[in-house]
């Protein structure tokens, strides 16, 4: 039978071939450059550029929009900490809570982040902002409480199962090693387990702070004071001049780059350190 | 080893309740009507067994047998089924029980080693030593030190778990258990994770242990140190003791039909057999 296969084998090599895959591989790769130029071209020969220019890089409207950039910049980022110190708290609170040993933590825990996962941030920011305040007579004293208070609620919920999976990520032997050793499980937890949990954590914790950034726009809904302005309310506000065009939503859009780039390095880079050390 | 009879003896003020006999003095463990089900599954049926200061016993047996089980719920890792564990005087099963203060006098070392991987070598010895027994750092550096020496590892206080080939990590978590002095020491297959070149070092370590007079409960496929170093050798097989006695006995002269497989086996494990495909081989 062996032999059969065999001859069958050799049989079937000798057969003339077609195109080798690797001829072929390379032809496909010729064809999408050829095509990239192409698009490249027309877009270059076809383009109004100087219009282009003109409407997306004002010099002018830079100029206006420079000296108010600062602070709004640091706006962003205020609100985005305010979020994501109640993010973290209420995500590890929620997160021991999902472990714990007593049913009922576990199903507030389990509802919590069900419900926050799946109603609109804008609904809970204009809850916060207006529906709570007129409803219960709360005053909520400032645009940066509201804002941290309505994207940090949310936010738990998410940074709950990070931290959750990064718990259950340590394995199980780490435990009882300190066991073993005499430890208590609450201390097993606080020197053996939540240390290693948070380096496992750390690069979804980064992507989940450059989410909030980006999410701090909404504060926009609540209506704000020039001071209190942040990055895409400047944009919105740079919209009112005659020729605005695109530039300053353009100055803005940078401005969350040079926040979110360094950020997603950061994640990325943790990440890897973190699959060589797990390695 | 230095203040022994202390050691064993520390524990061992509180008498268990009235039905067993109190432990003799010399008994550090005792075993009694021990089972342990997972689901509907009875991986230990009824374990029997004690114990003595400075005595090595050897747990040998086909994988899956309940070895694992058995040195955990020496501990009380794996909560008996049934059945009452005495450990040191105390009744280990009753419920109000100081386990996390009786854990401090058992050492554990785990055929994954299980070191911390995010405290170095010292901070691994020392860490317990400071939670648990609050002694003062420099007291538990100095503890650390004395038992790195002995396991030959003193040199790499400050490496990192990650750093260290398998021997050597195993070797540290031998020391991070002596750390605590234990009056008992329980091993899960310590050299099974080993690269065959490592495995002798680690060897040597529990040897040396042995002599120094520690009582040692050791679940290994390793025969020769099973002879040589173990006073008894135990042959569990299928959740029961199939068989006990003197360590040259029990390998050497088998009298049950399943020690005498198993041990064929395990001593001439390139010997493939040539009728029984399907069955696998003992790891
Ligand atoms: N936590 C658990 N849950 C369910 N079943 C378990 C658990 N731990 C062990 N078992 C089962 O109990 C049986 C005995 O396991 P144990 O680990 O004690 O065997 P062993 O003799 O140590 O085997 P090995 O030589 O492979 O380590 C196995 O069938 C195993 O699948
Ligand atoms: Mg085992």
């Amino acid at each position: 039978m062996s032999e059969n296969q065999t001859a069958e084998a050799r049989q079937d090599m000798a057969e003339p071939q077609g195109m080798s895959p690797r001829r072929r591989a390379q032809l496909v790769r010729t064809v999408q450059y050829v095509v990239l130029i192409a698009i490249i071209l027309v877009l270059a020969i076809k383009m109004d550029w100087p219009r282009i220019g003109n409407r997306m890089f004002n010099l002018q409207v830079i100029g206006n929009l420079m000296p108010r950039l600062p602070l709004a910049l640091l706006n962003t980022l205020k609100y985005t900490a305010g979020a994501f110190v109640i993010g973290i708290t209420g995500g590890l609170l929620l997160a021991l809570m999902k472990l714990s040993s007593v049913g009922p933590y576990r199903w507030i825990a389990h509802i919590y982040t069900e419900f926050f996962r799946g109603i609109p941030a804008l609904v809970v920011v204009l809850s916060v902002g207006f529906g709570v305040p007129m409803a219960f007579g709360i005053k909520i004293p400032s645009i940066w409480a509201k804002i941290a208070i309505s994207l940090g609620v949310i936010s738990a919920a998410y940074v709950s199962e990070t931290i959750r999976a990064g718990l259950q990520a340590v394995p199980k032997g780490q435990v009882e090693a300190a066991r073993s050793l005499g430890m208590s499980h609450t201390s097993a937890m606080i020197h053996v387990v939540i240390p290693q949990a948070l380096r496992i954590v750390l690069p979804p914790l980064t992507n989940e702070f450059i989410m909030l950034t980006k999410d701090t726009s909404l504060v926009y809904a609540l209506g704000l004071m020039v001071p209190e302005f942040e990055l895409t309310k400047l944009g919105q506000d740079s919209l009112n001049s005659a020729q605005a065009g695109l530039t300053g939503m353009v100055v803005v859009g940078v401005a969350y780059l040079v926040i979110t780039i360094p950020l997603g390095f950061l994640a990325r880079h943790l990440e890897k350190v973190q699959q060589k050390r797990s390695a | 080893m230095v203040g022994k009879a202390n050691k064993t003896s520390k524990a061992g003020s509180q008498a268990g309740p009235a039905e067993l006999p109190p432990l003799a003095p010399d008994e550090v463990v005792r075993i009694t009507g021990l089972r342990k089900s997972f689901g509907d599954r009875e991986v230990l049926k009824g374990i029997d067994l004690t114990i003595r200061e400075g005595e090595v016993v050897c747990v040998i047996g086909p994988s899956g047998s309940g070895k694992s089980t058995l040195l955990r719920c020496v501990n009380l890792l794996e909560k008996p089924t049934a059945g009452r564990v005495d450990l040191l005087g105390v009744d280990a099963t009753d419920p109000d029980v100081d386990l996390d203060r009786l854990r401090t006098h058992v050492g554990m070392v785990f055929q994954q080693f299980n070191l911390f991987p995010h405290h170095s070598v010292l901070g691994n010895l020392m860490l317990a030593q400071r939670k648990v027994l609050k002694r003062p750092a420099d007291q538990a550096k100095a503890v650390a030190m004395q038992n790195l020496e002995k396991v030959n590892m003193a040199d790499r206080a400050d490496s990192y778990p990650a750093q260290l080939s398998g021997g050597q990590q195993q070797r540290v978590a031998i020391a991070r258990a002596l750390s605590m002095d234990p009056a008992l020491m329980l091993f899960d297959e310590p050299t099974s994770a080993l690269d065959p070149e490592l495995v002798g070092d680690v060897l040597a370590v529990m040897r040396d242990l042995a002599r120094g007079g520690m009582t040692m409960m050791v679940v290994t496929h390793e025969m020769a140190f099973a002879r040589d170093v173990g006073d008894r050798v135990i042959f569990l097989d299928d959740g029961v003791i199939q068989e006990q006695g003197p360590a040259a006995e029990v390998i050497g002269a088998p009298r049950t039909e399943r020690a005498r497989t198993f041990l064929r086996r395990v001593l001439h494990p390139t010997e493939i057999p040539e009728t029984d495909l399907g069955e696998t081989e003992p790891e």
